[in-house]
C-alpha cells in the first residue's frame, strides 16, 4: 500500500477522507443517519462507516427510502448485509406516504415514484429527528452536483439553496445547525465511478447481482432498455424482447435503464466502465432526463 | 496512481472553462451524451463553435448568466494521475471561492490573457495563491492564438509577472504558452510554437513532484473521536480504547514517545489501528487509531505530537482573515466561534491590524473593518488554548474557520502568522 516516499495512492486518499468526514459526523450531531439503498455507492460508503469505527460497531442506523419499486435482488442484498452488520435499518416507504395521502402516485405509462421518494424522505428525517443523513452522491455524477459542499446544509423544509452555500475550507466543517435543520453529509463527493468499482474490486466487496450480465425480459424505451416487470407501465407498441445485460445504476425498476453487456467480473465491469462514452446517468437515467436541470431542481425540494 | 488538486483562477474572458473543457475533452472525461448536450446548448445560443465552458458552469442561473458563481469539482485521470478540479471563479466578488479553492489545492493555475497582459486581477489570483501557499502555481499564458504565437509577447509577460511574483515569496512558478480554444500545448505540444521549450500544460501537471509537499517532520495528531467498543461479549474489547484522526502531519511508529496535550503527559503509541490491520507507521492524510501504553484522559480537541515537537499552545492568534459573508462586518470586540483542527472554541477580536488591498498589496492600518471579499491582518483572542503551527508550516494546524453564532454561517477563514 504505501512506498518509502510517502505517496499514498488515490484510493487510499479518497478512502482516508471519507473516514474523517464520517467520524466529524459521529463526532458533531446527536442523530445521524446513513441512506443506504443498496446500490454501489452506497455500500461502498457503509464499507467506509464500518472502517472509520472499527472495531466499535457503526453508531449510527442505516435508513433506505423504499419505493415499493426497487429490484427484488437489491432489496434482498440490503437486508442480507444489515444483518452481517447487525445494525439497525430504519425503511421509510413511499407507499405509506402514498397511503396517508401525503403524496400522489402519478399515473400513465411514465409514472414514477422517483419525485414522491422527497417527501417520503423528508418525513422520516423530521420523524427521527436526524440532523445528519449520509448520502452516496459523488460530484462527478451531474453537473449539480459538482457543485455541492461535502457538508450540504438543509433549512427546516429540506431545501438546499445552491446560491447561499456555506464555504468550505481545508477539512473543517462547519456542523452547526438549528433544530428543525440537517446536514446531508456525502463522505463519497470526489469519487468517481471508476474509483467506485477499483475500490469494490480491491476490497473484494460484494455486490447485487444485477450488477453483473444476467438473461432479462426487457423493453426499449427512450434508447434505454427497461425491465418488463409488473410495476414498470408498458404501451402495447413497446414490444418484450429477452437481452443480455447489466445495470449500470440502481433506481427504481421504473426509470432505470439496463445497459447491454456481458460483463460478468468486477475486472470485466471496470473495462467496461473505462471504455464508455456515456455517462452512467444519461445511459441509465429517465429521471435525469427531464431538462437540463432537472437535478438541480430536485435537489433545491430536498431530493438525495 | 496519485491525486493532484488543482484549482484554476481567472474569469470567463480569460478562457478558464474553456480550458477546462478541454482537458476534459482531451483526457477523454467528457463522455457523449454531456458532449451533445453542450452542443445542442451551443447551437441554440447561436454560438459557432461548441462552448467549452457549458461543461462546467452547472447552476441554472449560471447557465442563464454565462457566469460562474460557486467552486465546482471536476474530475478527470490519466494513467499517471487522478485530478481533482476546484474551478473558481475570478472576479473580485468571488474573492471567497478562490480562497475556498485554493485551502486544498496542491497546484493553482492563473489564466492570462496575451493579449491583455497581467491585470489587476492576475495579480489578485497570485496573492490568493501565496496567501493560501499553494505549493506550485502555473501561469498559463492562454490566447496565444490571437498574438501570432508570439515568443516576444510571452517573455513581456513572463518578466512582468515574475517581477511581481518575488515581491510575494511565490512558490514553484511554472509559465506555458497556450490557446485553450484551439489546445495548443493544452494536452501535447503545440507546433505553432517551436520556440516554447518547456512541457505541455496536462504533461506538467502529471509530473510536477507534490509528496514532498506535506509535513512529515512535525507530529501532529489531533484526536477527532474516541473508539470505545463496549463490547460485553467480546472481552478483548471490553477495554479497547482508541484515538481516532486524520494524521496533520509527521510520521508516527508503533512505539514512538508522545506527548498529548493539554495535558503534557508523555507516554508511548502502543498500535496503529486500522479495520485493515495494524500499521508500521502513519502520515497524511491518513486516517488511523492511535492506542497508548499508558491511560491518560484524552478527548476530542486534544492533540498528540512529540515531547521535542510541540505546537504553539496559544488564546491569543495573529492570523490574516479572508472575510466571507456581506452580512456582518469583522471589527473589533466581533465574537465569534472558531473551528481549528478538531477543536471549537469562542474567540473575540481584539484587533484588526490591518485591512490589505488584495489588488495593491497597500496594507489600510485606518481600516476598523473588514467587509465581504476583504482580506486583514487580526489578533483574536479564544476562550480556550489551541494547539497550532504558523500557517507557512502546516496547512492543517495552522487554517481555521469563523462562524457566526447568530446566522450558524461559515463568515471567515484564517490562516495563523503568529500566536502565543
Amino acid at each position: 500500500m504505501l512506498q518509502r516516499d510517502y505517496t499514498t495512492s488515490q484510493l487510499d486518499v479518497l478512502e482516508a477522507e471519507a473516514i474523517h468526514v464520517m467520524r466529524e459526523v459521529a463526532a458533531e450531531f446527536e442523530r445521524p443517519c446513513l441512506l443506504f439503498s443498496g446500490g454501489k455507492d452506497s455500500i461502498v460508503m457503509l464499507r467506509v462507516a464500518e472502517k472509520a469505527f472499527w472495531p466499535a460497531p457503526i453508531p449510527f442506523p442505516l435508513m433506505h427510502v423504499d419505493t415499493g419499486h426497487n429490484f427484488p435482488e437489491v432489496i434482498d442484498f440490503r437486508d442480507r448485509r444489515v444483518a452481517e452488520l447487525n445494525a439497525r435499518l430504519v425503511v421509510a416507504s413511499v407507499q405509506a406516504s402514498i397511503d396517508a395521502g401525503r403524496v400522489m402516485e402519478e399515473t400513465g405509462r411514465r409514472a414514477s415514484r422517483n419525485r414522491l421518494q422527497t417527501t417520503t424522505l423528508l418525513d422520516a428525517i423530521e420523524e427521527h429527528e436526524y440532523d445528519a443523513v449520509f448520502g452516496g452522491a459523488r460530484r462527478d455524477e451531474e453537473k449539480a452536483r459538482a457543485k455541492e459542499r461535502v457538508f450540504s446544509f438543509r433549512d427546516d423544509f429540506g431545501q438546499w439553496d445552491p446560491k447561499n452555500q456555506r464555504p468550505e475550507l481545508w477539512n473543517l466543517y462547519n456542523t452547526r445547525i438549528r433544530k428543525g435543520e440537517h446536514i446531508r453529509v456525502f463522505p463519497l463527493s470526489n469519487w468517481t465511478e471508476l474509483d467506485i468499482w477499483h475500490y469494490i474490486q480491491r476490497e473484494g466487496i460484494e455486490i447485487p447481482s444485477i450488477y453483473f450480465a444476467h438473461t432479462r425480459k426487457v423493453f426499449e424505451r427512450d434508447g434505454m432498455l427497461l425491465a418488463d416487470a409488473e410495476v414498470v407501465q408498458r404501451g402495447e407498441d413497446e414490444p418484450i424482447f429477452e437481452a443480455v445485460v447489466r445495470y449500470r445504476t440502481v433506481g427504481d425498476m421504473t426509470c432505470t435503464g439496463a445497459v447491454a453487456s456481458t460483463a460478468t467480473t468486477v475486472e470485466q465491469i471496470i473495462d467496461e466502465v473505462a471504455a464508455t462514452r456515456i455517462t452512467e446517468r444519461g445511459a441509465t437515467r429517465a429521471d435525469d432526463r427531464a431538462s437540463e436541470a432537472a437535478m438541480e431542481d430536485r435537489k433545491k425540494e430536498g431530493y438525495f | 496512481m496519485d491525486i493532484l488538486r488543482f484549482a484554476t483562477a481567472g474569469s470567463v474572458d480569460d478562457g478558464k472553462s474553456t480550458l477546462i473543457g478541454r482537458l476534459l475533452f482531451d483526457s477523454k472525461a467528457i463522455f457523449e451524451d454531456q458532449l451533445e448536450a453542450v452542443e445542442r446548448t451551443s447551437r441554440d445560443r447561436g454560438t459557432e463553435y461548441t462552448d467549452l465552458s457549458l461543461l462546467t458552469d452547472g447552476l441554472r442561473a449560471e447557465r442563464e448568466q454565462g457566469i460562474t458563481i460557486d467552486v465546482a469539482y471536476r474530475y478527470f485521470a490519466t494513467p499517471r494521475r487522478k485530478f481533482i478540479i476546484a474551478d473558481t471563479p475570478g472576479h473580485i466578488q468571488y474573492t471567497r471561492n478562490m480562497v475556498t479553492g485554493a485551502s486544498t489545492a496542491d497546484l493553482a493555475i492563473i489564466l492570462i490573457d496575451a493579449r491583455k497582459g497581467v491585470l489587476e486581477q492576475s495579480r489578485r489570483h497570485a496573492f490568493l495563491t501565496t496567501l493560501l501557499r499553494v505549493p506550485h502555481l502555473v501561469l498559463a499564458v492562454n490566447k496565444m492564438d490571437l498574438v501570432d504565437y508570439s515568443e516576444a509577447r510571452f517573455e513581456e509577460i513572463r518578466e512582468e509577472f515574475t517581477a511581481f511574483a518575488s515581491k510575494l515569496n511565490a512558490s514553484d512558478l511554472t509559465f506555458i504558452p497556450i490557446s485553450a480554444l484551439h489546445g495548443d500545448n493544452v494536452v501535447s505540444r503545440s507546433e505553432n510554437m517551436p520556440w516554447y521549450e518547456g512541457t505541455s500544460l496536462l504533461h506538467h501537471l502529471e509530473h510536477v513532484h507534490i509528496a514532498s509537499d506535506r509535513n512529515l517532520v512535525d507530529v501532529r495528531f489531533p484526536v477527532q473521536y474516541v473508539i470505545r467498543p463496549h463490547n460485553a461479549t467480546n472481552q478483548s474489547l471490553h477495554d479497547y480504547r482508541g484515538y481516532a484522526g486524520q494524521v496533520a502531519g509527521g510520521v508516527l511508529k508503533p512505539g514512538d514517545e508522545v506527548m498529548h496535550l493539554p495535558s503534557g503527559l508523555t507516554t508511548r503509541i502502543r498500535s496503529i489501528d486500522t479495520f485493515d490491520g495494524a500499521l508500521d507507521e502513519a502520515f497524511p492524510p491518513m486516517s488511523v487509531t492511535l492506542r497508548l501504553e499508558d491511560d491518560i484522559d484524552i478527548s476530542r480537541g486534544d492533540m498528540i505530537c512529540r515531547p521535542h515537537n510541540q505546537p504553539q499552545v496559544a488564546q491569543e492568534i495573529d492570523a490574516m482573515v479572508a472575510w466571507m459573508t456581506d452580512g456582518v462586518r469583522l471589527q473589533s470586540r466581533s465574537k465569534l466561534v472558531l473551528k481549528h483542527s478538531t477543536r471549537t472554541a469562542r474567540t473575540v477580536v481584539r484587533d484588526l491590524q490591518y485591512r490589505l488591498d488584495v489588488n495593491t498589496l497597500h496594507r489600510d492600518e485606518s481600516a476598523t473593518s473588514l467587509g465581504l471579499n476583504e482580506i486583514g491582518r487580526v489578533t483574536l483572542r479564544t476562550t480556550q488554548p489551541l494547539f497550532v503551527d504558523d500557517y507557512a508550516r502546516n496547512r492543517q494546524t495552522g487554517g481555521f474557520i469563523l462562524i457566526d453564532e447568530a446566522t450558524n454561517s461559515t463568515v471567515g477563514a484564517g490562516m495563523i502568522v503568529d500566536a502565543h
